[in-house]
């Protein structure tokens, strides 16, 4: 067994990229369902939005307009606009299609839509029809568009950095990453002490009293969906400069679940709850893979009983009973308040 | 217990693992197969062969594609060689560049694995004597009548308990993989028919998941609902049950698709010029037809079904009019869970049985459901043949790719202009 790589992996866990993105994407479904009590089960294509806002603005649709219109926007430049897009743009459009039909709706009908619209999204972006292809590139994704980020980085790509955990690229990507989750932390911090975040609180504890006191429930429940999406675009844009692809596939309905067992693992309606639960939720499940895999390579689970390929599936079936005995047994999280936030019904 | 069961059922369904490396000689050509099915999902094409001719026209040897669409023939030596593929063998599939056949010239480089590429274009649909939209609403009801019988357990069990089950798709995928074993694993075949072991099949998936849906009902939701865990809760508990048992899926079936053995018949059989259909089909459609039907009589005339009518209608009603409401819950699960699996048997006769195919079917339920109502029952028949004939039906307008957008675009617009559903009151949407 080498314990080195098993504890490397651990720590990449807990503070690594998994962490950064799965929290960023934990922070926007908290202020969604922990603070407002939206059943957002599409975080996924908010991430996606992100990812593929910034890829299309650099790969396709900004060499695509400079073709079309003469203009002369340089990668920096269309760099730079892609993140506003995959920011800003995509998010609030999702966001208002998602809402538009389902705020005034119970709970559960928002969680079957916001479903259908992550997978609508990827069905589409997918799909090999020439017509989209030419924007998506399909199930291939798209490439080419994090030149820009990793030219700022003052790291040395040859050397490695922090105990030898990343790479100059990884470390560069990785220090951004929790800057921009300081950030977002805090927004959110502010926006929950302030007279707005008491709203959505109100709202997730009695939408009609909140009513009552004639405060637009409606109103509040769509930004909180729009800020939370922006949240998990930002996210999904860290993840696709890490890996420097957007693909499709990446931003599976599964992936929304894995967001949801970072925020109730942490505790949904605590702002720093989604933070350690995704850190928690990376180390575990990096530990164990590492560990299930040094045990595999050095014959100590014999073949029989499981093969490499297999050990990334079993990371799945402990999320998957995980998320299933936390919901039965402590709904609160670790650090959730049973009064405040016990996955309620409302 | 729970535990138990999951072992039991991981050890029932312990079969085509992953394959074991071979000895592998030297040089070798070879290749994988692959193309896309109806749903545009990529699938491994079995029983295709391949024959391997050297620079002087002499048969090196043949081989023949297994279930993940693998093919590999053992060379004597490096050189140059030509591959052809028997176009008999392709099953409907058709190849994308006819004139690469034989592939000639592949270069074999010494202790290298050569590997060859035979892309498939898109399956041939003999269309010769149909009218396409005709052909379509056909094929509409088909799948409508399959998500159907999946949704309606679906539907009652959200009538009678409250609960979304995120968790239904994978009875689906239970259903169709106990069929699956008995039909293609076992060959469990007598009267020397290869349809009895489909029959039987399709009978042990409909009362094992039955019987699983049940003891779900008593070792989880029953118990769920006794702590008086909310309903949030408990959908999230069927979320992490799904992913649960999807990997476990994965874990034991492996990536691959599955084929029941009579997915390569071919025959299809003509209605009067207007469309074709598959003898398969026409078996699915019959017999799904009388299945639903029979479902239908069940909740109108029973005590049972009258009694989960009224329970999904309104609970306090029906336990204060002496309805033992625990024991409807039992027999909806039951019921519910036991038609998902035998839809699920038939959901992988129409296209294949892999992993994920209930998890992908349970959104076309959803669709179906909530255009019907949720929680009605009737509303999940009809719903689910709407949902199933518009899924079909939009091939006509926009990509077949893309034509599960349609029915989740339909469903997203039936939640705007009617959001209780056809046939659902308004006061449950609240």
């Amino acid at each position: 067994m080498d314990w080195v790589s098993i504890i490397e992996s651990l720590f990449r866990g807990l503070i690594g990229e998994s962490f950064i993105f799965f929290a960023l994407a934990a922070i926007g479904l908290n202020l969604h369902f922990g603070f407002t009590g939206l059943l957002n089960f599409g975080q996924a294509v908010f991430m996606a939005a992100g990812a593929y806002g910034l890829a299309m603005m650099v790969a396709t649709i900004g060499p695509a307009a400079n073709r079309n219109f003469g203009w002369d926007l340089s990668e920096s430049t269309l760099f730079w606009l892609g993140i506003f897009v995959g920011v800003i743009v995509f998010p609030v459009i999702f966001a208002l299609v998602m809402g538009i039909p389902t705020l005034r709706l119970r709970a559960d009908y928002l969680a079957i839509v916001t479903i259908a619209v992550a997978e609508i999204f990827r069905i589409v972006v997918r799909s090999p029809t020439p017509g989209i292809k030419k924007w998506t590139n399909s199930s291939d994704g798209l490439t080419g568009f994090s030149g820009t980020f990793y030219d700022m980085s003052p790291f040395g790509t040859q050397d490695r950095y922090l105990f030898n955990l990343f790479t100059g690229n990884q470390m560069f990507l990785v220090m951004v990453g929790w800057v921009v989750l300081a950030i977002v932390a805090t927004i959110c911090w502010l926006l929950i002490r302030s007279p707005w975040g008491r709203v959505l609180k109100a709202i997730r504890e009695d939408e009609d009293a909140a009513r009552s006191l004639g405060k637009n429930a409606y109103a509040y429940k769509m930004q909180a969906l729009i800020i939370g999406g922006i949240f998990g675009a930002i996210g999904g844009m860290i993840r696709a400069i890490g890996f420097s692809v957007a693909q499709p596939d990446n931003f599976i309905t599964d992936v929304t679940f894995f967001v949801w067992v970072a925020l109730i693992l942490g505790g949904a309606g605590k702002v720093l709850a989604p933070i350690v639960g995704a850190s928690l939720l990376y180390g575990l499940l990096n530990f164990s893979d590492t560990f299930l895999r040094q045990g595999v390579s050095n014959d100590l689970i014999p073949d029989s009983l499981m093969t490499g390929t297999q050990v990334g599936q079993v990371r799945f079936m402990i999320m998957g009973l995980g998320l299933a005995l936390l919901a039965a047994f402590r709904p609160q999280g670790i650090f959730g308040n049973k009064e405040e936030m016990a996955l309620d019904d409302r | 217990m729970f535990l138990a069961a999951i072992a039991a059922l991981m050890a029932f369904l312990s079969f085509g693992g992953p394959v074991a490396a071979q000895d592998d000689p030297a040089e070798t050509v070879g290749g994988r197969l692959r193309a896309e099915d109806d749903a545009g999902d990529k699938i491994f094409v079995e029983g295709v062969e391949f024959t391997v001719f050297d620079v002087d026209g002499n048969e090196v040897g043949t081989a023949t594609t297994d279930a993940d669409g693998v093919w590999l023939v053992p060379l004597l030596t490096s050189g140059v060689y030509s591959v052809e593929l028997n176009v008999d063998t392709l099953q409907g599939f058709e190849l994308r560049n006819p004139e690469n056949n034989p592939l000639t010239g592949v270069e074999v480089q010494p202790n290298t694995n050569k590997n060859t590429l035979f892309p498939l274009g898109e399956r041939v649909i003999e269309e010769s004597n149909s009218i396409r939209p005709i052909q379509l609403f056909v094929d509409g009801i088909k799948l409508g009548m399959i998500i159907a019988m999946c949704a309606i357990g679906l539907s009652l069990i959200y009538g009678t308990t409250g609960l979304t089950n995120f968790a239904h798709g994978e009875m689906v995928t239970l259903g169709a993989m106990i069929g699956f074993v008995f039909h293609v694993t076992w060959q469990f075949d007598f009267l020397g028919s290869w349809m009895t072991s489909l029959v039987f099949g399709a009978v042990m998936a409909t009362v094992i998941t039955g019987a699983i849906g049940g003891l779900f009902n008593e070792l989880v939701w029953k118990r769920l609902r006794n702590r008086g865990a909310s309903l949030i809760s408990a959908l999230v508990v069927s979320i992490g049950l799904s992913i649960f048992f999807r990997y476990i899926f994965l874990y034991q079936f492996g990536g691959r698709a599955g084929f029941y053995r009579d997915y390569r018949i071919g025959s299809q059989v003509e209605f009067f010029g207007l469309f074709t259909m598959l003898r398969k089909d026409i078996f699915i459609v019959v017999f799904g037809g009388l299945i639903l039907v029979g479902v239908a009589t069940g909740l109108r005339k029973t005590r049972v079904g009258k009694a989960m009518r009224a329970v999904a209608d309104n609970r306090d009603l029906a336990e204060s009019s002496g309805i033992d409401v625990e024991q409807v819950i039992k027999y909806v699960w039951i019921v519910g869970s036991a038609l998902a699996g035998l839809g699920g048997v038939l959901f992988g006769l129409t296209e294949n049985v892999n992993w994920e195919m209930g998890f992908r079917l349970l959104l076309l339920m959803f669709a179906g459901v909530t255009l019907g109502g949720l929680g009605t029952a009737y509303g999940a028949l009809l719903g689910s043949l709407i949902a199933g004939i518009f899924i079909q039906m939009s091939t006509l307008l926009i990509p077949g790719d893309m034509k599960n957008v349609g029915a989740l675009l339909a469903l997203i617009i039936i939640l705007l202009v009617r959001p209780q559903g056809l046939l659902g009151r308004p006061d449950r949407i609240g």
